[in-house]
């Protein structure tokens, strides 16, 4: 007899957890029976997503950015490649699509997030891939390099549907990028970029959205907020919010809906509304069994849908399964860290560096000499490009990046003053 | 933080004018607030989605975004818009004395 984890999604999460895993099992048994791990993907081709970002300004391309999954994997995991149907929570089971039936006795639900195009009235219709686009997947990054190079000017608008959205830094950093773009090209005086948000600033949280609203003023992006999109009209040329305001455009960049997988809401008691898995934000084992977990865009935990998080979950993620196997308590580890480049264009970028309870702040990451934060620099925006040899060469393998822990470092944050009680702030 | 009064109880509010404590509210006061809106009388389906807005927080600890509203309430989000001009979430939330919901990260 063995035992046997099945991993759903090869994708970031998926791929870190199998390799920690496998690492431990390799040399480890449970109940003295061995551990087999049997990871599922719909397709062989792993995307490193952070990539997408660049390929609509040339500056990346498919052939850089896309690896095979199976690769990524170490010798001794099993993957399976087929789509996955559903999940039967109550007989540990999981039926693929090529019929195959998969016991489990853990179950990691690392299948990310969907973009949901359907949802937004107009967003596919008349226009799509002419001028009205999104960056998010590799069809879409591919199909708007051709159209950016080939803008003449007008007005661009960048517009984001409604959160949750994967990296919700990407669309601010798409903006820097096109004022870098359009400046480089000769024709910035001929774009007028403008970023339009449901959000009631730049970003969600309040000192970072600040220093970044005032990054969108510095560099001559328009800002419209709470505007919740109810209907792109790519003919029109505009787009018309649920309360009646209107954005005209002659190229739109829109980032749409996110949902959890559609199989999640075919699997009776796995998901909520959105069919992202309701997953315990401090131990990542999810509320709908205990012997299920799940990492990454898939979850409901209120982090950043991000790589940086994915990979510090992994830690505390691959652990717990480990104790829970053991018949051990779980450790309620994981703190909401998530550590963001923000590529400003001109070869500068910003970090950021937050948890569940400390929103980014200026400083210096990971101590006190270090990376600055909230800040441009061009060691940050090494700091990008050196994360994609990072990804596939650390990350993705499950070992640790020197320096960046699972647990964020409050050394170097600068901790606003607090203003004393009954003062105005 | 500042304090108002609605149907004759003096309750307090956050700086965005959001209930600090929910279970302070009654349904007294969310007609009250509904007028100092511009909504001249709250109409069943104002109450369906309020309803389902202070269930939803009670379960789960934040109010819904205007999609899950939308998906749920029992109204959709254009008619969701009609009905709460301002912003469905936001003023939906205010008038049912709960937090400002969370939306995301
Ligand atoms: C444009 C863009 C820029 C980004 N920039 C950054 C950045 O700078 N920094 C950062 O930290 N993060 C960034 N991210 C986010 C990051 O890529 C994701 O958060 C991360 O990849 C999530 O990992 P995951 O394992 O949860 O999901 P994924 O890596 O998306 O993996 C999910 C996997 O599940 C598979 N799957 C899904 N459904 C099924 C099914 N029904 N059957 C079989 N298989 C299925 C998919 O094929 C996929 O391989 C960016 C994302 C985008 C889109």
């Amino acid at each position: 007899m063995t035992k046997r984890i099945v991993i759903l999604g090869g994708g970031t999460g998926g791929t870190l957890t199998a390799n920690r895993l496998h690492r431990h099992f390799k040399h480890h048994r449970v109940d003295s029976e061995e551990v087999e791990i049997v990871v599922v993907d719909q397709d062989n081709q792993h995307l490193y997503q952070p990539g997408l970002l660049f390929v609509p300004f040339g500056l990346a391309h498919d052939q850089d950015i896309v690896r095979p999954r199976k690769k990524q994997l170490q010798h001794g995991i099993e993957f399976e490649q087929t789509g996955i149907d559903h999940v039967d929570i109550h007989s540990d089971t999981v039926y693929l699509e090529n019929g195959r039936e998969l016991p489990y006795d853990v179950l990691v639900i690392a299948t990310g997030a969907r973009l949901a195009t359907e949802e937004t009235e107009g967003l596919t219709g008349p226009g799509w891939n002419e001028k009205v686009f999104t960056f998010y997947d590799l069809p879409g990054a591919t199909a708007l390099e051709e159209k950016l190079a080939a803008f003449e000017g007008g007005k661009l608008v960048l517009n984001v549907v409604d959160m949750p959205i994967k990296c919700p830094v990407a669309p601010l950093e798409f903006c820097f990028l096109a004022d870098w773009f359009f400046t480089e090209r000769g024709i910035r005086d001929k774009v007028e970029i403008t970023y339009a948000t449901p959000l009631d600033g730049a970003f969600t949280k309040p000192v970072a959205s600040a220093a970044l609203s005032d990054l969108l003023v510095e560099k001559g992006v328009n800002l419209v907020t709470e505007f919740n999109t109810g209907e792109v009209d790519g003919e029109g040329g505009k787009l018309i919010g649920y309360d009646g305001r209107e954005v005209e455009f002659d190229l739109a960049v829109v980032i749409p809906l996110h949902s959890g997988q559609e199989y999640v809401g075919r699997s009776d008691g796995l998901g909520d509304d959105l069919n992202f898995v309701p997953t315990d934000q401090r131990t990542l084992q999810t509320k709908a069994k205990e012997n299920i977990f799940a990492i990454g865009d898939a979850t409901n935990v209120p982090a950043s849908k991000a790589g940086s998080v994915t990979h510090f979950e992994g830690d505390v993620l691959v652990e717990n399964i480990i104790k829970f196997l053991d018949h051990k308590p779980l450790d309620e580890g994981y703190d909401g860290h998530a550590n963001c480049f923000i590529e400003t264009g001109f070869g500068k970028a910003l970090l950021i560096d937050f948890n569940y309870d400390t929103e980014p702040l200026p400083g210096h990451f990971p101590a006190k000499v270090g990376m600055p934060l909230l800040k441009e620099s061009r060691l940050n925006h090494m700091g990008k490009l050196m994360f994609q040899w990072f990804y596939w060469h650390a990350l993705l393998q499950g070992r640790d990046i020197p320096g960046i822990g699972a647990t964020m470092p409050q050394h170097g944050k600068e901790h606003p003053t607090p203003t004393p009680e009954g003062a105005s702030a | 933080m500042s304090t108002a009064t609605y149907a004759g109880v003096t309750v307090e509010l956050n700086d965005e004018g959001f209930f600090e404590d929910p279970n302070a509210w009654t349904p007294e006061m969310a007609e009250e607030m509904a007028k100092a809106e511009g909504i001249d009388a709250l109409t069943p389906d104002h109450w369906k989605v309020l309803e389902y807005m202070r269930k939803e927080y009670f379960e789960k600890g934040t109010g819904p975004t205007v999609r899950v509203l939308g998906k749920n309430s029992g109204v959709d989000v254009k008619a969701l818009y009609q009905l709460f001009p301002k912003g469905p979430a936001k003023m939906a939330a205010r008038l049912a004395g709960i937090p400002k919901p969370k939306g995301c990260i």
